[in-house]
C-alpha cells in the first residue's frame, strides 16, 4: 500500500455526475492548482490507475459498468467519492434509476464532499489519504 | 475490405462523461455511427414533481455543472410567465451577467477540451488557465465556483454590489487580450487549420433536419438565437450581434464560439453600465403560482434550452419538462461524423460540445429481461410504429 503514495495514477468514473466534479477534477490537473508536479496523472486505462475518482450517484447502467471496472483494476486500487451525490446521492436518492451510493457497490476510501468540492478540497483530500497510506 | 466496429465509451480517455458511440468503419472511414447513451439518466423530471418551486431551482441547477445557470434561467422564464411576474429591471441585467459569465467559462472550457482532442495540449492549459479568473468572479459574487443559485422566481437572489463592479470590469478587460490571442491560434495556426477546416461538415439543410441548436446551427450560417429570436432578461436592452459563420465545419464551431466570447464580453459591460445607474429592488416577492401552463427559454452556451413547467395552483409543478440542446446536436452527428476518417471523428463529435448529462431524460426498460436501454434503430422503429399508429387511429 505504501508503494502507491508516491505517484498516484488516477482514472476518471463519471456515474451520472452533472459535470461539475469531473471538469472540477480537470481544473485541479491545469496550471492554477496543477496536482501533475505531484505526479498524480489521469489516465486512460483502468489498468495504470492506482486510485478510481468517482463522480455523481450512480445509474442501473452505469453501476454495471463500475463494478466491472473495479473487478479490472489492478489491487490494491483505493475509490475516491468526490462530491456530494458520490457520497450520499443527496437529491437524487429518491429517484427510480438510482443504483445507490457507491459505497454500497464498491469499497469506497475516502469521501471528497461538496457541490462540487473544490479543486483545493481535492488537493486536502488526496493529502489526507496519503498520509492515512504512509500510517498503515 | 472488411468492415469492423470501433466502440468509444462508454468510459473512454477522450470523454469525461459516459456515452457510447459505435462507429462501424471500412479502413478509415467511417460507414455508420450509432449512438447509444442513457448510463447518465437522474429522473429529475420526475423529482422534480416532488419539490416546491424554489427546491424546483436547486434540482434543474443541478443537470448540468458546466451550463448550471441556463437551467435556472429557462425555470424561471417558465414559471414568470406562468405566473405573469413582472421582474424589477436590476434583477434582468444581474440575470444577464451571470448568463454570460456562464458562456465565458463554457465556451473557454470547450476551447480547452478541443484543443486537448486534437493532441494539442498547450490550448487545453492555456484555455483552462484563463477560465480562473471568470470563476474567481464567480465565487465573488455569487460564493460558488460552479451552481451558482442566482436565479429566484421574480427575481434574483444575491445582488450585484457596486464595489464589485469595478472587479468584474477588470477581470473581463482582461479577458480581451486572452480572446485576441485564441483568435489568432485557431485562425492564423497551419495545423490547426489542417485539422479542422473541411471537417465534419454540417450544412445548412442538415441543421433544418435534424433542427440542430445554439453554435452548431449558427456555424453552418443559420442565425438562430434565442437572445435575440425572443428576447427576455436584458438581451434587448444591451447592444450585441449574432455570430454566424457559413463553413458548417469544426473550424466555423470553433471561430463561432470564440466571437461570441467577445459579444459576451460586450453584454457584460453593457450590463454593468446599467447597473451603475438602475437602482430599486432586485426580488418581485412573488407569494403564489396560480394553475396553468408556462414556457421558458434561454439560449445556454450548447444552444437553447427548453423548459415547460404545468402547475395545479399548489407549491409543487404537476408536470416538468426539459429539453437541452445537446438532444439537439447529438444526433447531427450522424451526418457531421459519417464518412470521415476515424482520427476526426473524435474532434467531430466534440465539437457540438456534447453534454450528456443535459440529453439524458428518458430511460427504458425492457420489463421482461431487466434490460434497460435503447439504441438509434429502436428508437427510430418506436416513432416510426406511432406515426402509423397515429396514421390508423385518425384513418387517414
Amino acid at each position: 500500500m505504501k508503494a502507491l503514495t508516491k505517484s498516484i495514477w488516477v482514472f476518471h468514473f463519471a456515474a451520472a455526475s452533472c459535470n461539475n466534479c469531473d471538469i472540477e477534477i480537470l481544473d485541479a490537473l491545469t496550471p492554477r492548482f496543477d496536482l501533475e508536479r505531484f505526479g498524480i496523472l489521469l489516465v486512460g486505462s483502468i489498468r495504470h490507475a492506482d486510485v478510481i475518482l468517482a463522480t455523481g450517484a450512480i445509474s442501473h447502467k452505469a453501476a454495471v459498468r463500475l463494478k466491472r471496472l473495479y473487478e479490472q483494476a489492478p489491487k490494491p486500487c483505493l475509490v475516491v467519492a468526490v462530491g456530494a451525490c458520490a457520497c450520499s446521492m443527496t437529491m437524487f436518492r429518491d429517484s427510480y434509476n438510482m443504483a445507490g451510493p457507491f459505497d454500497g457497490l464498491v469499497p469506497v476510501h475516502a469521501y471528497i464532499p461538496g457541490c462540487p468540492p473544490k479543486p483545493e478540497a481535492m488537493i486536502m483530500g488526496v493529502v489526507k489519504l496519503i498520509k492515512a497510506l504512509k500510517k498503515g | 475490405m472488411a468492415k469492423t466496429i470501433i466502440p468509444i465509451g462508454p468510459y473512454h480517455p477522450l470523454q469525461e462523461e459516459p456515452e457510447f458511440f459505435k462507429l462501424l468503419v471500412e479502413g478509415e472511414k467511417v460507414l455508420e455511427l450509432e449512438i447509444e447513451l442513457g448510463y447518465n439518466h437522474r429522473g429529475i423530471e420526475k423529482i422534480a414533481e416532488s419539490k416546491s418551486y424554489d427546491q424546483v431551482l436547486f434540482l434543474v441547477e443541478r443537470v448540468c455543472g458546466i451550463c448550471s445557470t441556463s437551467h435556472p434561467f429557462a425555470s424561471v422564464n417558465a414559471v414568470e410567465e406562468l405566473a405573469d411576474i413582472k421582474v424589477p429591471e436590476r434583477a434582468l441585467y444581474i440575470r444577464s451577467i451571470i448568463g454570460e459569465l456562464e458562456r465565458l467559462h463554457s465556451h473557454l472550457l470547450w476551447l480547452g477540451l478541443a484543443g486537448h482532442f486534437i493532441g494539442y495540449n498547450t490550448v487545453w492549459m492555456w484555455a483552462w488557465r484563463y477560465r480562473e479568473p471568470v470563476l474567481d468572479i464567480f465565487e465573488k459574487i455569487t460564493g460558488n465556483r460552479q451552481h451558482y443559485a442566482m436565479m429566484k422566481i421574480g427575481g434574483v437572489r444575491r445582488d450585484i454590489e457596486s464595489d464589485d463592479i469595478p472587479e468584474i470590469w477588470k477581470m473581463v478587460d482582461g479577458l480581451l487580450p486572452v480572446l485576441d490571442m485564441f483568435k489568432g491560434v485557431v485562425m492564423d495556426d497551419p495545423v490547426i487549420h489542417a485539422r479542422l477546416k473541411g471537417v465534419g461538415i454540417l450544412t445548412k439543410e442538415d441543421v433544418f433536419e435534424y433542427g440542430a441548436l445554439g453554435p452548431t446551427a449558427r456555424a453552418s450560417g443559420v442565425a438562430i438565437d434565442v437572445r435575440k429570436d425572443d428576447p427576455y432578461a436584458a438581451y434587448p436592452l444591451v447592444d450585441w450581434q449574432v455570430i454566424t459563420q457559413e463553413e458548417g465545419d469544426v473550424f466555423a464551431k470553433a471561430v463561432v464560439r470564440i466571437l461570441e466570447m467577445y459579444e459576451s464580453v460586450k453584454i457584460i459591460k453593457g450590463c454593468l453600465d446599467k447597473l451603475k445607474v438602475v437602482g430599486g429592488e432586485i426580488d418581485a416577492k412573488v407569494k403564489e403560482i396560480p394553475p396553468g401552463e408556462g414556457i421558458g427559454r434561454h439560449e445556454a452556451p450548447r444552444g437553447e434550452v427548453f423548459h415547460y413547467v404545468r402547475s395545479d395552483g399548489s407549491n409543487r409543478p404537476v408536470r416538468y419538462k426539459i429539453r437541452a440542446p445537446s438532444y439537439m446536436n447529438v444526433p447531427t452527428n450522424q451526418k457531421s461524423v459519417v464518412g470521415g476518417t476515424i482520427s476526426d471523428a473524435t474532434i467531430t463529435l466534440a465539437a457540438v460540445d456534447p453534454c450528456y448529462c443535459c440529453t439524458e431524460r428518458v430511460a427504458v426498460v425492457d420489463k421482461k429481461t431487466g434490460k434497460k436501454g435503447l439504441t438509434g434503430q429502436d428508437l427510430i422503429k418506436l416513432s416510426q410504429e406511432k406515426t402509423l399508429r397515429i396514421k390508423r387511429e385518425m384513418v387517414v
